[in-house]
């Protein structure tokens, strides 16, 4: 347990190392000069040199990456162009938003996915498990980005029950647990869930149509077990995997948000990186974008952790 | 079956000459054929594509030029089958048009990602050692990054436009497909036949190209077709945001976030390029899903 652990933690180190070298690359995909953004046309050449000298871009590649590595290391991702804040402090309540949004959202998914996923597999083949086939197909077909049009057009603008955009009255960005705060979460949240609950009640289905199908649940039934005992074997032998679905999901979630974010100006992370983008931060962009590969790696890594205390069966192989 | 009497045999059965064996792929198409929705998921797709393609014969009117006048028009509005866009110009004909380049940019970076992908994963697969530990190690790196935000990345860092768009959607889609194809080349490089052609002194590339190739192909080819799926509904949300195509050009994405204001006032007419969208991705997804069962022999 301890060895198959200690396997993934390191494992996981050029990973992150790799992913961090890959974001601050991105300053020399991006054309231009960054520091175009910054400087007014006319800057004089000493204006340049000291903001260049200021950002650390006057020394070599290796150094820059160097330098901006051991301050990311330590929480300072630099200084956003646009804001002219700390980029740390700009994703610290943006991550927030975002991560509250993904967890909604794999709520949603993880209980309407396990619910239909075991409709579905324990009817196999019938009526009932096509109609669900087809809604989670449906789920994962959708352009999340559109059905949150719809959805908006539906219970924003005809029948008026819910917000249209934004996280709070007033444009209030910070959120607090109560129903005028839900009230903004239901539309972006239902949004996001359609294509985990797509592809959880597919997983799930699969896994249940598979278990019913074991030798075991035969002869559980054969020993004339209740379907209600055997109904918690399905469930104890289905959970490990559709967990470690869900957890991957989250991770999916919090980093494909921006196209959601974008429909319902959720204040997020997605919607840091679309203004990163368009106002050519490059600094709000890397650290952005850190942030959410590193939170997706401890992410996997935790479903991976988690995955061995659910089921013996896996640190054992 | 005849069953005869010889007279010095007692009877004799004839057997009818073994029928010749229809091949795998007449069998999986002949399979395709009897599901119901293969063949509407095919013709639906064949329309659109023939409607995309043949778009300036068959539209009504010219794409770019619409009137101030004739703004959000809506639906069955005389002249305006399908109403009208914010700037006036007709729908039906951006409908039409807009399918060239939301197909483009959907079906091109998955055919790119199939052909290096494909090529690298079988490479990886097919030498084993440090090829394939380069390989297989590279790509892990990229799946660190979930596709969404890695396309965002790229495209986001390299700057909005057609050919960014398009490269960063090829980068994220490769690494599935190396995996897919590693894992089936390392299967198949193990099988007898292989280790049989091997030694009766067949070269690497005969062997791929006679005996891995046609195994792996299928399965390779399946995959990416579920992938076409995921690249339609990225590319359209990067236009979606403004990393893709730009306007004036018809692309269902991009329509979709400029008719956004229309909501309150044309709500149908604003979700019509999503509609779209969301009928060419559910199409592929069902063809891949019917392809890959009529290709499992198994069950």
């Amino acid at each position: 347990m301890f060895e198959y652990l200690a396997k993934r933690l390191l494992y996981a180190v050029p990973i992150c190392i790799t992913v961090s070298a890959l974001c601050f690359s991105l300053v020399y995909l991006a054309p231009g000069d960054p520091l175009s953004a910054v400087l007014p046309a006319d800057a004089s050449q000493e204006i340049i040199d000291d903001v260049k000298a200021q950002y650390g871009l006057d020394k070599p590649v290796y150094v820059q990456y160097a330098l901006w590595l051991g301050r990311a290391v330590t929480g300072d991702l630099g200084t956003s162009i646009g804001s002219g804040r700390p980029v740390a402090e700009e994703i610290g309540q943006a991550i927030v938003n975002s991560l509250i949004l993904a967890a909604f959202a794999s709520v949603v998914g993880f209980t309407i996915g396990s619910a239909l996923g075991m409709i579905a597999g324990y009817h196999s083949g019938s009526t009932t498990d096509k109609m669900v086939s087809a809604i989670a197909i449906s789920g994962v077909s959708v352009p999340h980005y559109w059905l949150g049009i719809v959805l908006v057009v539906i219970f924003s603008v005809k029948l008026n029950w819910l917000p249209a955009m934004g996280a709070g009255a007033g444009g209030s960005q910070a959120w607090q647990w109560d129903w005028e705060h839900m009230r903004f979460m239901i539309l972006p949240a239902i949004t996001l869930a359609a294509i985990p609950t797509g592809i959880i009640t597919r997983s799930v289905r699969a896994l249940v149509a598979d278990t019913l199908s074991k030798e075991f649940v035969t002869a559980l039934r054969a020993k004339g077990l209740t379907e209600r005992t055997i109904f918690v074997h399905v469930v104890k032998n289905s959970a490990p995997t559709a967990l470690s679905v869900v957890g991957v999901q989250l991770g999916y979630l919090m980093a494909g948000s921006i196209l959601v974010e974008t429909v319902f100006s959720w204040p997020g992370t997605g919607l840091l990186l679309n203004t990163a983008i368009f106002q050519r931060d490059i600094p709000l962009l890397q650290g952005t974008i850190l942030v959410l590969a590193l939170f997706f790696v401890g992410l996997n890594l935790l479903v991976d952790a988690l995955q061995p205390l659910l089921d013996p069966r896996i640190s054992r192989s | 079956m005849i069953v005869m009497t010889d007279e010095r045999h007692g009877p004799v059965v004839e057997v009818p000459p073994a029928a010749a064996s229809h091949g795998y792929w007449r069998g999986v198409f002949s399979r395709l054929a009897k599901d119901k929705t293969a063949i509407g998921c095919t013709v639906i797709l064949t329309a659109i594509v023939l409607a995309a393609v043949f778009a300036p014969l068959i539209a009504p009117s010219d794409p770019s030029v619409g009137s101030v006048l004739k703004r959000l028009k809506p639906v069955g509005e005389p002249g305006f089958l399908l109403g009208s866009d914010e700037l006036g110009r007709d729908m039906l004909t951006r409908l039409l048009y807009g399918g060239r380049m939301s197909l483009i940019t959907g079906i091109v970076p998955v055919a790119l990602a199939l052909i290096i992908g494909g090529g690298l994963g079988t490479l990886a697969g097919y030498m084993g050692g440090w090829i394939n530990s380069i390989v297989m190690r590279t790509t892990d790196v990229i799946f660190a990054f979930p596709s969404v935000l890695m396309a965002v990345a790229i495209s986001g860092a390299l700057g909005a436009g057609l050919e960014n768009m398009l490269l960063a959607l090829t980068i994220v889609l490769i690494p599935p497909i190396v995996r897919i194809s590693e894992s089936v080349t390392t299967q198949v490089r193990s099988l007898d036949f292989v280790e049989a052609a091997r030694a009766s002194g067949a070269g690497s590339l005969t062997i791929i190209r006679a005996h891995v190739l046609g195994n792996i192909l299928g399965p390779i080819f399946v995959y990416s077709t579920s992938l076409l799926s995921v690249s339609i509904i990225l590319a359209s949300g990067l236009s979606f945001i403004g990393l893709g195509a730009k306007p004036p050009t018809p692309e269902w994405g991009l329509m979709l976030n400029a008719l956004r204001t229309a909501i309150y006032s044309q709500p149908i007419i604003a979700a019509l390029p999503g509609v779209m969208i969301f009928i060419v991705s559910l199409s592929f997804n069902l063809l891949s899903d019917s392809l890959r069962s009529a290709m499992d022999v198994q069950r």
